[in-house]
């Protein structure tokens, strides 16, 4: 079955989180917990939306979305990005991601948010 | 050493003494001798360690420099650091006259001692601000533990208030999270609050890692005294490890090698007499101290230069965690393994110490495993003046003034950087 949504997050209790909040709304999410084999993970699952964590071992969320925008496949290369943030000055290395949400963040929000860019 | 400076310091110490009206026997206590032995030592019949005149100098209310050297020896020295200063480009101090300029104006001379005092005290926190406000990896790394743990526990405090029909598999699964993340949490904050309380002291230990550098100075004996969780757990692994080496090679065995191994003692030949090896020896050099190793310290990096352990040396100036100087011997014995490298190094303020370096390769997963590299060097304060082999190095570029270093990554902090100088008349 196809993916709605895949994470990609080390944090093993806010995946657990968020993937219950976003379960619970009927989305098919998949998790992948390191930043090396992000962009292999995505081209896998094509999910209809990434939510891309910033800071991430071994490969960081900027570089994993660059890597999507680069992807010779025009369908993958334009995957809606959201990304998750810890820390204001990194804002720049997010700006390419469709949507940006500041952690802690409320369940609300990133609710409202995956509706919007799944709809 | 000369008896020169024993002869000295011995008078100073008696002198202080009584000028205090302060027991023999209440000082000796005091600094854990017998009173008989700081008899001999006020007669100048016995040498006196650097350690003990700190000692003394702590219980005698003066500063430890002025017990060793004296009064008017440490003013002139005081104002020599003063006159050699970088900041001090540009005007040329008659450094022949300092001792009459001292007997002449001894206000003016306390007031610019004092002046260069403050100069060098904020330049030390200077550093000490722009090491944690630029690049300082442990208060990025633990702020982001902080959001991370955070994020997560108000997503799941919510979930458990806002959600209904939890399944009690789930409920049981987030309270367990929450725990684990609030255990996380006071982890990180205490550890946090600790480190930022280190702002208000100057020349306070920061980082696990710092505080656990100071405990081992100080002897290391109670683990649990130390502020943060992080560091004990960093102090009783380095109980651990020292217990193990002093196991591996008791004290005694090697204090009585020490003598067979020539003057001054080949730690070399003490590994091959001892058939032990080499990094053990300079492990156990540096915890012991023994006779031809006093004031030693030991710096131990793996592969990527990254120091494992820091015990500095009497004299011998670190850097903070995660800084270091190329120009280390350390180092270049990174490249040479089971090469043994011996270096005569000087340090910015003339100090000359003799180091021995040492690395050794590793397949602890074995054939098809990563080779390892653990470089270890051996730092010994010397006497005298530096030989003309001598490496110059420093502690790291930030904070070395040596304008000329071929090896410098980035400038200095404490050397104002001049614009190409200006013809100026007198």
């Amino acid at each position: 079955m196809q993916l709605d949504i895949l994470m990609i997050e080390d944090e093993p209790n806010i995946a657990e989180a968020v993937r219950f909040i976003l379960s619970r709304e009927g989305w098919q999410v998949g998790l992948h917990d390191d930043g090396a084999g992000g962009i292999e993970a995505i081209r896998e699952a094509r999910p209809r939306l990434v939510i891309l964590d910033l800071m991430l071992p071994n490969r960081s969320g900027a570089e994993i979305l660059a890597d999507l925008r680069a992807a010779d496949d025009a369908a993958l290369a334009s995957t809606p990005v959201l990304m998750l943030t810890a820390r204001g000055q990194v804002r720049e290395a997010a700006s390419a991601a469709d949507a940006m949400l500041t952690k802690p963040f409320d369940n609300a929000d990133l609710r409202a948010q995956v509706r919007r860019m799944l709809a | 050493m000369s008896a020169g400076p024993h002869t000295l310091t011995g008078t100073r110490i008696r002198e202080r003494r009584l000028a205090l009206s302060r027991r023999q026997s209440d000082l000796a206590r005091a600094v854990g001798i017998s009173p008989a032995y700081l008899n001999l030592i006020e007669h100048n019949r016995r040498p006196v360690s650097a350690e003990l005149v700190e000692r003394l100098a702590a219980e005698l209310e003066v500063p430890a420099d002025e017990l060793a050297e004296g009064r008017e020896e440490v003013r002139i020295a005081a104002l020599r650091e003063a006159a050699v200063h970088p900041a001090a480009t540009g005007s040329v101090p008659e450094l022949d006259q300092v001792a009459e300029f001292l007997a002449r104006f001894p206000g003016w001379s306390a007031l610019l001692i004092a002046h260069s005092r403050r100069a060098g005290a904020l330049e030390r926190q200077l550093v000490d601000l722009s090491d944690r406000m630029t690049q300082d990896p442990y208060m990025l790394t633990t702020l982001h533990e902080v959001l991370s743990a955070v994020t997560a526990v108000r997503s799941t405090a919510a979930i458990l208030v806002e959600e209904d029909e939890i399944a009690p598999e789930w409920r049981q699964r987030f309270h367990a999270n929450l725990h684990q993340d609030s255990q996380r949490l006071s982890l990180t904050a205490q550890a946090l609050v600790a480190y930022l309380d280190s702002f208000e002291a100057e020349g306070n230990a920061a980082t696990p890692q710092e505080e656990v550098e100071a405990w081992l100075a100080q002897g290391g004996s109670a683990p649990a005294d130390l502020s943060s969780d992080a560091a004990q757990d960093m102090a009783r692994q380095l109980q651990a490890d020292l217990l193990a080496d002093r196991q591996a090679l008791p004290d005694r065995a090697l204090v009585e090698a020490i003598p067979l191994v020539g003057t001054p003692p080949d730690p070399v030949l003490l590994a091959a007499r001892l058939n032990v090896p080499l990094d053990l020896v300079l492990r156990r050099l540096a915890d012991l101290r023994p006779a031809g190793f006093e004031g030693a310290g030991l710096l131990v990096c793996d592969g990527s230069g990254a120091l494992l352990l820091r015990r500095p040396a009497i004299g011998f100036a670190l850097p903070r965690p995660g800084d270091s100087c190329a120009l280390w011997p350390l180092f270049q014995a990174l490249a040479m393994p089971q090469t043994v490298l011996e270096r005569a190094v000087a340090t910015p303020d003339g100090r000359v110490f003799r180091t021995l370096s040492h690395a050794a390769r590793s397949q602890p997963q074995g054939l098809s495993g990563p080779v390892l590299s653990r470089a270890t060097m051996l730092i010994v304060p010397a006497e005298g003046p530096a030989p003309a082999d001598a490496l110059a190095v420093g502690p790291a570029c930030r904070i070395c003034p040596r304008s000329d270093c071929p090896a410098r990554r980035e400038p200095s902090i404490l050397v104002p950087q001049m614009p190409a100088r200006a013809e100026r008349g007198l």
